[in-house]
């Protein structure tokens, strides 16, 4: 789909952006281009869609060299989504929204009425269409830049940057609804950013650039996490990779068991029987409500007169992984993780050491995989 | 309090006595006059100062030229240059104009060149990225972004070329500053002070009109900012 | 203009050394003493602006308004009042400077940056020492901004002041004319914009002197 070759971009003053990349990227998927700053991920984004020219090699989109089509025309077919959106402040969101197919020549209402479904397509209220760039928050900017980008349409979106300059919270939230409509839109994306969860969390393929503009490592985010090239990839993807793999495992896999769990209504003399230090005290929908310290209870009454420390968090078995419940596990009073279904009621319970077993078995699954692909390439430039 | 009453009293006995309104002396005629010094220098000055401003300003070649003119042009005494071109070329119009436009020019061209080179980098970056030709850029977005500083710099030059007509009276020249001069010369105070009262409302409705012109092609969109910094 | 007469006479000028000397620090007195007067208003308006809000549209719009009468028309004004005295030229030159001095002060002082102002508060420093200790050194860059325009502007606009027989080196300009010479308009013309250029170029170094701070900042960046 968008292949580079041996492309290089060296700037006057003798910095080298990026060196004798090569590089093919699939259709259909999100490549996440992450490294440090000035590692040229930037600049390789931005030769995509001609706003850098390379000083050497070829970048070809759907087998044609990009420097056959005139820049801006290339551009108009090419969703872009910077990180402070660009937005134009002198015209209203929809109007922003409909840049494109204006400038493709399309009637004004036709236009504005393609605007108006890309407003709800990203999450916005309709009446949001007549307002000004100024009077939106930073997140809602945001959407309406990728509603932008999606004016025309167009196959491939180049994204730079586009959710690091909100707060956490609404980082997270861009990222959810991210995931979710590229799963309506299944459009080729490529997706810079200089945080590597973020690029985890994201990507189908990760290329990881080293500073000079030398491409680390191109791969999925499961092998990038297990197989790290060289050093620089095993430091730029940090220490706590082992703990970051279990984000692939689905908390669905985790084995648990019943534990200790006991209804509100139970008469504390009940409790005492369990033979453990805490009891998970669930209400009539065994919804999980706290643990109590079988040491601090009152000595008659039920569990509801019991005093509860705070369950930390619960994991869900639909849809988090098994990251969540180690982290679910290592900040419960119990150091017992709560697994819960779609209703939020309580399946079980495992300690760390159960979920370890977990992992051995992820790692057992991925040393088979890389056995499997040891003849086969790394998807597009692989690994030098 | 008396007297500011005396002075409106003379001031609107000047305006109605019915000699004011007739004839190459009449406020009609040295209000063409001084309408049209005014309209042409700044026609003019608008087309050049805007034509380099917005070429500076989107390119960024030059801007150190511009702030350089810009800033030695404010320290240009008006009348001064307006009585030299009237002693080197002689008593008539055309070298006066074009003195007139040269002073407006400054103020045009760095308001446009300013505003222009104020448009964020991103929303720049962005119009490119969705596949703007440079022209495009400039007409949908940098301009219309400039739009508050470049009426800035229009009405600056304005306020600048009315203010200069009116002086343009002392060497000899027509407009409403002859009322001035002459009442000056002739010791004809209500003459002075009615000529200017008309000075003063001709510069009033410049302002209302800027203002007016503001509010209607000024994107809500970049009001909203600014009020919000 | 007779024919053969060169544009400058250089011994017409050094016949007129002395007297043009005099009539210079006339023309600076005329054209900085209001820039002063402007600052002794602006700065306490500027902080009643900035202190609340909603007084600032009103007190921009006057000073615009001010600024947009022509000097002549507004010499004139002024005539019956001041007669035909340094004040007449002096009164309408300070109004002008309102146009530039108070947007500068209020947008100077919006640009303290708010931890600093909090910081302030925290310290224990009241509404009025916060305002005279820390934010107004802080906007000192952006008023010495404005103070050069005004202060230039005002320089170059006292000429006109000669229509009333108090325009400082203006005297020169009127003088040419009445004996069709252009010495002494070029020699008028040219000293007043030095005055003007000499001014800013001493305006700029007493900001350096008085912000050292921000002097680090320009050469850091």
């Amino acid at each position: 789909m968008i292949r580079f070759d041996a492309v290089s971009k060296n700037y006057p003053n003798g910095t080298t952006a990026v060196d004798e990349l090569s590089l093919e990227l699939a259709e259909g998927g999100i490549t996440v281009l992450v490294g440090p700053s000035g590692c040229g991920k930037t600049t390789t984004l931005r030769m995509i869609n001609r706003m850098v020219e390379p000083t050497a090699g070829t970048v070809s989109l759907r087998g044609r060299d990009i420097r056959e089509v005139h820049a801006p025309e290339l551009r108009r077919g090419i969703g872009y989504v910077i990180q402070h959106a660009g937005l134009f402040p002198h015209r209203t969101i929809l109007d922003n929204i409909a840049t494109v197919p204006l400038l493709l020549g399309w009637s004004r209402k036709k236009a504005r009425a393609r605007a108006a479904e890309l407003l709800e397509l990203v999450g916005l209220p309709s009446e949001m269409a007549k307002r000004y760039p100024n009077q939106l928050s930073g997140g809602q900017q945001q959407r309406v830049g990728v509603a932008r980008a999606l004016g025309a349409d167009p196959p491939v979106l180049l994204m730079d940057e586009p959710f690091s300059a909100v707060d956490p919270i609404v980082r997270a939230e861009l990222q959810a609804e991210f995931i979710r409509l590229q799963k309506e839109l299944h459009k080729t994306i490529v997706f810079v950013t200089h945080d590597i969860d973020e690029a985890i969390r994201l990507g189908d393929n990760i290329a990881v650039f080293r500073t000079g503009g030398k491409l680390a490592q191109f791969d999925t985010p499961e092998r990038l996490l297990a197989h790290p090239a060289d050093d620089f990839v095993a430091g730029f993807v940090g220490q706590d990779r082992g703990i970051r793999r279990l984000s692939f495992v689905k908390a669905a896999e985790v084995p648990l068991r019943e534990g200790p769990v006991l209804p509100e209504t139970s008469p504390v003399a009940r409790a005492r029987t369990v033979d453990e230090p805490w009891v998970l005290v669930v209400d009539e929908a065994r919804r999980p409500l706290g643990w109590a310290a079988v040491a601090g209870l009152p000595d008659t009454g039920t569990l509801a007169d019991a005093p509860l420390a705070p369950l930390g968090h619960t994991f869900s078995l639909v849809g988090d992984s098994a990251r969540a419940a180690l982290d679910a596990a290592l900040l419960s009073p119990s150091r017992l993780a709560v697994g819960v279904d779609a209703e939020g009621a309580v399946v079980g319970v495992a300690d760390a050491y159960e979920l370890s077993a977990v992992m051995a078995a992820a790692e057992a699954v991925a040393a088979e995989a890389a056995a499997g692909d040891a003849g086969a390439d790394a998807p597009g430039g692989g690994e030098r | 309090m008396n007297d500011l009453l005396n002075q409106i009293r003379l001031v609107a006995d000047w305006l109605t006595s019915s000699k004011q309104w007739h004839g190459d002396d009449g406020i009609p005629h040295r209000l063409l006059e001084h309408l049209t010094y005014s309209g042409l220098s700044l026609l003019f000055a608008a087309l050049i100062g805007l034509t380099f401003g917005l070429l500076v300003g989107h390119t960024g070649r030059g801007a150190f030229a511009v702030a350089s003119v810009a800033n030695l042009a404010r320290a240009v005494p008006t009348f001064g240059l307006v009585v030299l071109v009237v002693t080197l070329a002689g008593l008539s119009t055309t070298p006066v104009l074009v003195a007139l436009v040269a002073l407006a020019i400054p103020p045009i061209l760095i308001n446009t060149f300013e505003g222009v080179r104020g448009v964020d980098p991103d929303t720049r970056d962005a119009a490119r990225g969705v596949g703007m030709t440079e022209w495009e850029v400039l007409v949908r977005v940098e301009v219309p972004m400039a739009l508050p500083l470049i009426l800035l710099g229009l009405r600056v030059a304005a306020i600048q070329v009315v203010a200069t007509a009116t002086v343009a009276a002392y060497p000899g020249l027509g407009g409403l500053g002859r009322f001035i001069v002459d009442g000056l010369s002739r010791n004809d105070y209500e003459l002075v002070i009615g000529g200017s009262t008309v000075v003063v409302v001709l510069a009033l409705v410049v302002q209302i009109l800027f203002t007016a012109l503001r509010r209607f092609v000024v994107s809500p969109g970049l009001r909203v900012s600014a009020s919000r910094t | 203009m007779s024919d053969g007469e060169p544009l400058v006479r250089w011994d017409w000028i050094a016949d007129h050394a002395g007297e043009l000397a005099d009539y210079t620090g006339v023309h600076l007195r005329l054209g900085l003493l209001p820039v002063v007067f402007g600052l002794i208003i602006s700065v306490p308006l500027g902080i009643l602006c900035h202190r609340w809000r909603w007084l600032y549209p009103p007190v921009l719009t006057v000073a615009n308004i001010l600024y947009s009468i022509p000097s002549l028309a507004l010499f004139m004004i002024f005539v019956r009042y001041t007669g035909l005295t340094e004040r007449t030229v002096m009164i309408p030159l300070t109004l002008y400077t309102l146009s530039v001095l108070v947007p500068n002060v209020v947008d100077g002082l919006a640009s303290v940056p708010e931890p600093v102002r909090l910081a302030a508060t925290a310290m224990g420093f009241g509404p009025i020492r916060s305002v005279v200790q820390v934010e107004l050194p802080i906007a000192v860059p952006v008023v010495i901004a404005g103070v050069r325009v005004a202060a230039v502007s005002s320089i170059s606009l006292v000429a006109v002041g000669q229509l009333i027989g108090q325009g400082g080196l203006g005297y020169y300009i009127t003088r040419g004319l009445q004996l069709d010479f252009p010495t002494p308009i070029v020699t008028a013309i040219v000293l007043i914009m030095l005055l003007a250029l000499a001014t800013d170029a001493l305006l700029v170094l007493a900001q350096r002197l008085l912000t050292p701070w921000s002097r680090n900042k320009v050469t850091a960046a």
